[in-house]
């Protein structure tokens, strides 16, 4: 019973922590993809920028002695959420927005985006360096212990309290854009510009208002997982800079341009990637006595530190077989 | 146009020449080489992208395998591992992966023998599966006993020049598989999964420690030219023998830059240059005017990646130290991009200049924000607001902004480029 | 006074113009058919009228109101909608929320205007939940024309309403817009099957080569040789 309970700890809530943040990123990545066709490489950059953002709030409502019955990140971070879809519509206005005025490209903005990219690293390793931070320096992250011993298991399930957070926000956050995308008249606009931008125009939708309303979901979700990853692990400046590979195959998989997609995309290679990396031998461990033995002990599909090439496995076989993703995503 | 490109280039040079006279003599050389390692990059980048319109955010990949290949010819034989039972364990791998091939191509030639759709997709994931399972289980062992008993297969005591050869064969190689992969995938699509694959490729390099030492880098690499130390021993002094060797292996690198510029000034000049543009520019009328636009475009991405690996390969040679862990996208991918947007794609001369220009203003970039960071820390310390915490680590960082600031200004203000495309009718 | 007047317009993409100096008049009574050959500059006509093209000279007036080079979210507000020929609906949403989009700028209950929209068109209502893009041809075209009319349009302009239509939907869709016309909404619209579209048309126009060739009734046009010669076919 406790090699299942490993399981669980180890593939279940794993990939469920892992998805819910790729699933946050890749629906940013999407919804700017759906709108500007362009795939905005320095989304990374914008979670850590958030995350960052999240961070000094914290800092300064400890030092104004605020205290919370929930961890103070939680508590600052729909003021950050709001700073860092600030800052999404400045980087557009300032560095997006002219190219588009002139007619650029698709590509050019993309090359635009890694421009950002830098600029956003560079920046924050300048006033930050290149320490790594915790948002748990004075108070321990909270255990929970589910108590497993009912099935016969000696081991119990574990989960971070910022884990919960997590997994609970994400819920939140996928349930309130499903409502804005399906119910608000501009969700519906968002949907019209992705699917067509030029009727979009006809139909007398305001585009320039669309456009500023898909920065600042994408922003404040981006604020939104940076700050979660930061929780779970550390605050390092290179934090999303690591992760955008797997979000960016997280929304293709799903279909470039279709939210939904993107959702389940990040699930999908958040759980292959903890799947591919487990060691599968040890379920077979309360059997081991009566199998051969030439079966090895390590049976994980790759060794951990290819978990990278996880998320590149799939996306390769999806362009290859199903090019518009699992979930039919936009031409363009 | 031309006297414009003259003009950048007086510029270039009064520049270097300041730097040398700022710098001392050994650091300018070094810089030189350098950035002319880094331009021949460009070069392929610029023969992908502004030749070919084919987006490759790949380029570490090609870097690090040209940088492996060098190690893996020029550094001298490992004679504990071919003493002990590795060579044969390898031979074993091999044979596997042989098998391997032989069942997936079978595989894929299953319809052929009136498999139904369904059998022969089934038979094909089987086929991976089974030769997946077949390499691990010979490479697993292997790896582990090579590791413990010899530390890695060593190299095999070459020339420098065969590393560098091989480099760009082996670079080629892996752009042909790259590019039946992918080369049929929208740019954007192509944008990541080239960055995917340059992953996958430092993955393999950083842990195949038996091959490639990892992380624990493989060094001395020699030099096709005398090293300092060389000419220490016939008694020049510490100073003028990095200048004369490193001076010796800059002329090697000008005449490889030299050959490499020659012969893509020639192909593009001719009727294969028109065709390539031809293709960029609108490969739907292209395709319908019976060109095979597809083979066409992998000769290109090959032809690009040949000169990366010769130029990671001079790079490599060149620090006479492999180090697969420092190799980082910035450094190695998006610095060549900003070469190339801000030299002018389309123009090899642009491409050549903004390889040397940028690299300049990367590697100034340090030292002066340095300078700047001090100033401003004594100021700040002087009205007792407190010194900067950290002045080097943070004066680093600077110039992965400046970089940043570079590009998104080039992309605005002179969007092709420096010295751009003549566009040739 | 006129609904839309033109006065000696000039368009183009970038390059050499295409409308070399057009001139039309439509009242809200008005059903105006744009013929000509292929090339003419019919679409680019529709085009510049809704802020679509670069109008180099020449005015535009809405009610009067100079509306040259007006964007189309200010000109779909003063009460203008247009159909474009192809890629007229949002494939990939429902035919209800396609006609919410032509609605966007209304901030007001526009349930009664998609009530008679889906009265005009009844094989919309039973597929108004069904995603646009599974619609056959014929139904697209309903779904884009209700798409624009839930703007309420004073002036409501057509791209080739029937092109790709079976001759049974061409005349339905014709029938509409004499339909739509009768409740007080003025049409301009581009039409291959000029035959047809000119005998309901109160206003006909003849371009070719970017200019004004003949003007006249639906009928005048169709009764004169020479334009039944050069234009019509014989």
């Amino acid at each position: 019973m406790n090699e299942l309970i490993f399981f669980v700890n180890k593939v279940l809530v794993s990939g469920m922590v892992l998805g819910s943040i790729y699933a946050l990123g890749a629906v940013g990545i999407t919804l700017i993809f759906g709108i500007l066709r362009f795939a905005h490489f320095a989304h990374g950059d914008l979670m850590t920028l958030g995350a960052f953002v999240t961070f000094i709030l914290t800092v300064m409502a400890a030092a104004l002695g605020i205290v919370a019955p929930i961890p103070m990140a939680i508590l600052v971070l729909p003021l950050a959420m709001v700073i860092a879809a600030g800052l999404a519509l400045g980087i557009d206005k300032g560095f997006y927005e002219p190219l588009r005025k002139r007619g650029a490209k698709p590509v050019i903005l993309l090359i635009a985006s890694i421009g950002v990219t830098l600029m956003i690293q560079g920046l924050i390793r300048l006033f930050s360096g290149v320490s790594t931070r915790s948002f748990y320096a004075d108070t321990p992250k909270q255990i929970f212990r589910i108590d497993m011993s009912f099935l016969g298991a000696s081991r119990p399930i574990v989960v971070t309290e910022p884990q919960i957070w997590m997994i609970g926000l994400t819920i939140i956050a996928v349930l309130a854009l499903h409502f804005f995308l399906t119910r608000s008249r501009l969700g519906k606009g968002m949907r019209a510009m992705a699917d067509n931008a030029d009727l979009a125009q006809v139909s007398g939708i305001n585009t320039k208002l669309v456009v500023r309303v898909t920065w600042i979901i994408a922003g404040s979700l981006a604020c939104l997982a940076g700050t979660m990853l930061a929780l779970d692990v550390t605050l390092k400046p290179d934090l999303a800079f690591n992760i955008i590979l797997p979000i960016f195959a997280a929304a293709i998989v799903g279909g470039l341009g279709q939210s939904y997609g993107a959702i389940a995309g990040g699930f999908l290679v958040g759980f292959a990637e903890t799947m591919a990396v487990f060691n599968w031998a040890v379920l077979l461990r309360p059997f081991r006595a009566g199998l051969p033995d030439w079966i090895p002990n390590d049976l994980s599909i790759v060794p951990t530190e290819y978990k990278l090439t996880v998320a590149f496995t799939i996306l390769i076989i999806v362009l290859l077989v199903k090019p518009t993703g699992l979930f039919k995503g936009v031409s363009s | 146009m031309i006297r414009r490109a003259a003009l950048l280039y007086f510029g270039l040079a009064g520049l270097i020449i300041l730097v040398a006279l700022v710098m001392g003599a050994p650091f300018t050389v070094r810089l030189s080489v350098e950035a002319l390692a880094l331009s021949l990059i460009a070069l392929g980048l610029n023969i992908q992208w502004g030749y070919g319109g084919l987006f490759n955010f790949g380029v570490m990949g090609f870097i690090m395998v040209g940088g492996f290949a060098v190690t893996f010819i020029s550094v001298p034989v490992n004679i504990e591992f071919w003493g002990s039972e590795g060579p044969f364990m390898l031979l074993k791998v091999l044979i596997a992966a042989g098998i391997g091939a032989l069942l997936i191509m079978g595989a894929n030639r299953l319809h052929r023998l009136g498999a139904s759709p369904r059998w022969h997709r089934s038979a094909q994931v089987a086929a991976w599966i089974v030769a997946y399972i077949m390499y691990r289980s010979q490479i697993d062992p292997a790896a582990k006993y090579i590791e413990a008993e010899a530390g890695f297969v060593g190299g095999l005591g070459l020339p420098v020049i065969f590393g560098w050869m091989f480099g760009g064969l082996l670079a080629a190689g892996i752009a042909y598989i790259i590019g039946k992969i992918a080369l049929g995938l929208r740019t954007d699509y192509l944008a990541i999964a080239t960055i995917g694959i340059s992953e996958i490729i430092r993955a393999l390099i950083k842990n195949m420690d038996w091959l490639t030492r990892g992380t624990l880098t493989v060094s001395p690499i020699p030099w096709p030219v005398p090293r300092p130390q060389d000419y220490q021993a016939f008694g020049v002094d510490t100073f003028n023998s990095f200048v004369f060797a490193r001076a010796g292996y800059l002329a090697v690198v000008i005449v490889v830059v030299i050959i490499a510029l020659f012969l893509i000034q020639r192909a593009y000049g001719g009727p294969w240059g028109r065709m390539m543009r031809a293709i960029r520019d609108n490969h739907i009328s292209a395709a319908s005017m019976g060109k095979d636009v597809k083979s066409r475009q992998l000769e290109i991405f090959i032809f690009g990646a040949v000169l990366m690996g010769i130029g990671g390969a001079i790079l490599t040679s060149f620090a006479q130290i492999y180090d697969p862990g420092g190799y980082q996208p910035i450094n190695h991918t998006f610095i060549i991009w900003v070469m190339v947007i801000v030299g002018g794609a389309g123009n090899n001369f642009g491409a050549l200049f903004g390889g040397v220009f940028i690299y300049i203003v990367w590697v100034l970039s340090e030292p002066i924000s340095q300078a700047m960071f001090i100033n401003i820390s004594q100021f700040s310390e002087g009205v007792g607001w407190g010194a900067i915490p950290d002045i080097e680590s943070r004066s680093l960082q600077m110039r992965v902004f400046v970089l940043g600031l570079v590009i998104t200004l080039a992309l605005r203000y002179a969007p092709r480029g420096l010295i751009p495309e003549v566009v040739r009718k | 006074m006129a609904l839309v007047a033109l006065e000696n317009v000039e368009a183009g993409y970038g390059g050499a113009p295409i409308l070399k100096g057009i001139n039309m008049e439509i009242d809200a009574s008005d059903i105006g058919v744009i013929v000509g050959p292929n090339g003419a500059g019919k679409s680019t006509a529709l085009k510049s009228i809704f802020g679509l093209l670069k109008v180099s000279s020449g005015t535009i007036k809405f009610d009067d109101e100079d509306v040259t080079n007006s964007l189309p979210d200010r000109l779909v507000p003063k009460g203008l909608s247009f159909v474009p020929q192809e890629h007229n609906v949002f494939t990939t949403m429902s035919v209800n929320e396609n006609l919410e989009m032509g609605a966007f700028i209304r901030r007001d209950d526009f349930s009664d205007t998609m009530d008679s929209v889906y009265e005009m068109f009844p094989p919309l209502k039973e597929k108004r939940n069904q995603p646009a893009g599974e619609l056959s041809g014929g139904q697209r075209q309903m779904v884009a024309m209700g798409r624009a009319l839930m703007s309420k349009p004073r002036l409501l302009l057509l791209d080739e309403p029937s092109a790709g239509l079976s001759p049974r939907y061409m005349l339905e869709i014709f029938e509409q817009i004499v339909k739509i016309n009768a409740s007080g909404v003025g049409i301009l619209m581009v039409e291959q099957n000029a035959r047809q579209a000119l005998e309901f048309a109160s206003k006909g126009f003849v371009l070719a080569n970017g200019q004004n060739r003949f003007t006249g009734t639906g009928k005048e046009l169709l009764n004169d040789p020479e334009v039944a010669k050069s234009f019509l076919g014989g």
